[in-house]
């Protein structure tokens, strides 16, 4: 009882290959032009794959190959599509917007408008029912939107970036209640939103290029980030090169110190891998520190930016935090070189 | 946005001034002839001359067969829009071209073509006569030959206002199980309903004058195929009084007809078209909820 999709457009460089089981929420990260909403296409039917299939409980989406050709047209699918805007059918009022996935299904009308209060009722906008979609808020029309979405009661609900045209005020209410809806129910969430990803899905899929580069359970993925994507989602610096006795060999020759993990008997040096820390770890000298267990390179700074009580250093793909004062004692600028000093035991080594 | 840059009186507008004497001669062009006629109008024996039993025979088959080819218009152009704005076949581009034809033909040309089509000797017609139904010259060929250069109006306004709208309402209206069927009867059409009504008003005004066409193909018999235009163009030989009371009716019908339901250049309809991104800024929301206020039953203030 899984949905499993195998899928690939030529033509945007998409290859993908994924379940999701009847419960489970997953989340779908990535840069942008990465493929999260050409996948959201294919599965809901708005785009044909060159090749591939899908099937949902059993169910066949659709099979594209070479000695058989198998296509359900968009609304046989089950796969309801909440996306960015809420795209509530402005002619309608609320409570008609909602009831349109029941109706089209064929209930009365009566039935319908009946499903639709109980879902209006389960995003707390009843009392909107009466009302045209250009009379809401932002955050009004996504609750309805996902009301409209849940009344059609999709096998498989479909969400692309549902919180991304909100304000800062409305999102999280949103976010809650996504997070009650979505409990028991098959979704795929694409977001650009840690929280989003912590909050709601039980397993992250990373797509970068077309490509899942890394899948699994939400806090484990970003815990023990291997692309420099997850690794800007979660908040950390992030080297990758071959792995050595005592750390990471970067790509430019530099060689980082660190705690391999988990236990060094597993690691073969040589092989791919990555040193990871937390900017917090990452002191700024503007001489070159000597001290054992340390690692100290020198960095031109790019960019300073408030990053909540400190200052955030960044000097290319690294950053590092340090307190307001220490910034201003240093006379840190853009364009200046110092140096990035890094205790060893703060850089978590493991392959990539 | 655009529902956001509604223009404030006394703004910067950005025109040149030698702008509004050109636009000030354009308007001329087009306001001085009629201003002409109406002085040269005979007005103790108006009344008298547009209810005369051949103007009013003549203003009434006007009316129904330019409603007639309205319909036409509406029933025919609706597909061709909708395959012209969202279908994708090969010779799309093509099909675009010759429906659009019409718009720059002389009618007179489109009624020789039109003859030779459905005429006594044309194309269908030797079928249809052998099914003893004869087209030409007849108040059907009216019907015909308006619909024939009306058509392009409909087609344009409303492809037009199809492909400002989008297909994201009908792809989500698909993904909660609505049929393509229902999809544009419940979605589509209801969204698309302004371009509709404006195409469907030219056309309707654009029937109303055709002349060309129709002399050619249906003739001029007096309650069968002898429309205002023509009735006017008859009268100008013989009583030039009569023919300018009988024009002015004609431009009465057609103002009052493209005032009623042509509205200048519409905005894309009311609704969320965004601004992605910055949809959630108060001011973008409060545009857009005055300009769907009107829509709604009024119940917000």
């Amino acid at each position: 009882m899984t949905f499993r999709l195998e899928a690939a457009v030529a033509a945007r460089g998409f290859d993908v290959s994924l379940t999701v089981g009847p419960q489970e929420t997953v989340a779908i990260m990535g840069p942008n032009g990465a493929g999260k909403s050409t996948l959201l296409a294919v599965i809901a039917g708005l785009l044909h794959p060159d090749s591939g299939s899908a099937e949902v409980d059993g169910r066949v989406l659709f099979h594209q190959a070479a000695d058989r050709s198998v296509w359900m047209a968009p609304h046989h699918r089950g796969t309801a599509l909440l996306a960015q805007e809420p795209l509530l059918f402005p002619h309608l009022t609320v409570l008609e917007n909602v009831a349109f996935g029941p109706r089209s299904r064929g209930a009365s009308r009566h039935e319908a408008r009946k499903t639709a209060r109980h879902w209006l009722r389960a995003v707390e906008a009843a009392e909107l029912s009466g009302r045209r979609p250009g009379e809401l808020s932002g955050g009004q029309a996504q609750r309805v939107a996902v009301a409209r979405a849940l009344a059609a009661d999709p096998e498989l609900l479909l969400l692309d970036e549902p919180m991304a045209a909100l304000d800062i005020h409305a999102a999280p209410l949103l976010r809650r209640l996504l997070k009650r809806v979505l409990a028991e129910r098959r979704a795929i969430i694409i977001t650009h939103d840690v929280l989003d990803a912590l909050m709601l899905a039980d397993r992250v899929i990373v797509l970068e290029g077309g490509r899942i580069t890394e899948s699994g359970p939400t806090r484990e993925v970003l815990q023990r980030p291997r692309s420099r994507f997850v690794a800007g989602l979660a908040g950390l610096n992030l080297v990758a090169g071959t792995l050595t006795e005592r750390g990471v060999r970067s790509a430019a020759g530099q060689d980082i110190a660190g705690q391999h993990d988990p236990t060094p008997a597993v690691l073969a040096p040589g092989q791919e891998g990555v040193a990871v820390f937390p900017p917090s770890a990452v002191s700024v000298f503007l001489t070159e520190a000597h001290g054992s267990p340390r690692n100290s390179f020198p960095v031109t700074i790019t960019d300073l930016e408030p990053h909540g009580d400190q200052i955030r250093v960044r000097a290319g793909e690294l950053s590092a935090d340090v307190t307001p004062a220490a910034s201003a004692d240093l006379g840190l600028a853009p364009g200046m070189t110092v140096f990035f000093v890094i205790k060893a035991g703060a850089v978590s080594v493991y392959p990539a | 946005m655009n529902t956001g840059l509604h223009r404030i009186p006394g703004a910067y507008t950005g025109i040149p001034s030698w702008i509004y004497v050109m636009a000030a001669l354009g308007a001329l062009l087009v306001l001085l002839p009629l201003a002409a006629m109406v002085a040269k109008v005979n007005w103790p024996q108006f009344v008298p001359l547009v209810t005369s039993e051949s103007s009013l025979t003549a203003l009434g088959l006007s009316l129904r067969t330019s409603a007639a080819s309205t319909v036409l218009c509406i029933v025919l152009g609706i597909p061709l829009a909708l395959v012209l704005a969202r279908g994708s076949f090969p010779g799309q581009r093509l099909l675009r071209s010759f429906v659009l034809l019409p718009l720059v033909l002389p009618p007179v040309v489109g009624g020789i073509a039109l003859l030779y089509t459905f005429g006594r000797q044309g194309l269908l017609g030797r079928s249809l006569e052998v099914l003893g139904i004869q087209i030409a010259f007849s108040t059907t060929a009216v019907v015909l030959a308006q619909t024939f250069v009306a058509l392009p109006f409909l087609v344009v306004s409303l492809e037009g206002t199809l492909r400002t709208a989008g297909g994201r309402y009908e792809a989500v209206a698909a993904t909660l199980g609505a049929r393509p069927g229902t999809v544009l009867r419940r979605v589509t059409l209801p969204l698309v309903l302004p371009g509709l009504a404006s195409g469907a008003v030219l056309s309707f005004a654009r029937s109303l004058g055709e002349f060309g066409a129709t002399l050619t193909f249906a003739g001029s018999l007096q309650g069968v195929t002898r429309t205002l235009p023509l009735e006017i163009y008859l009268q100008r030989e013989t009583d030039a009084d009569a023919a300018v009371a009988l024009s002015l009716v004609l431009v009465a019908v057609a103002v009052s007809v493209v005032a009623l339901s042509y509205r200048g250049p519409r905005r894309p309809p009311p609704g969320p078209f965004p601004d992605a991104g910055s949809g959630a800024s108060g001011g973008s929301r409060a545009a857009r909820r005055t300009t769907a206020a009107p829509a709604s039953h009024g119940n917000v203030q």
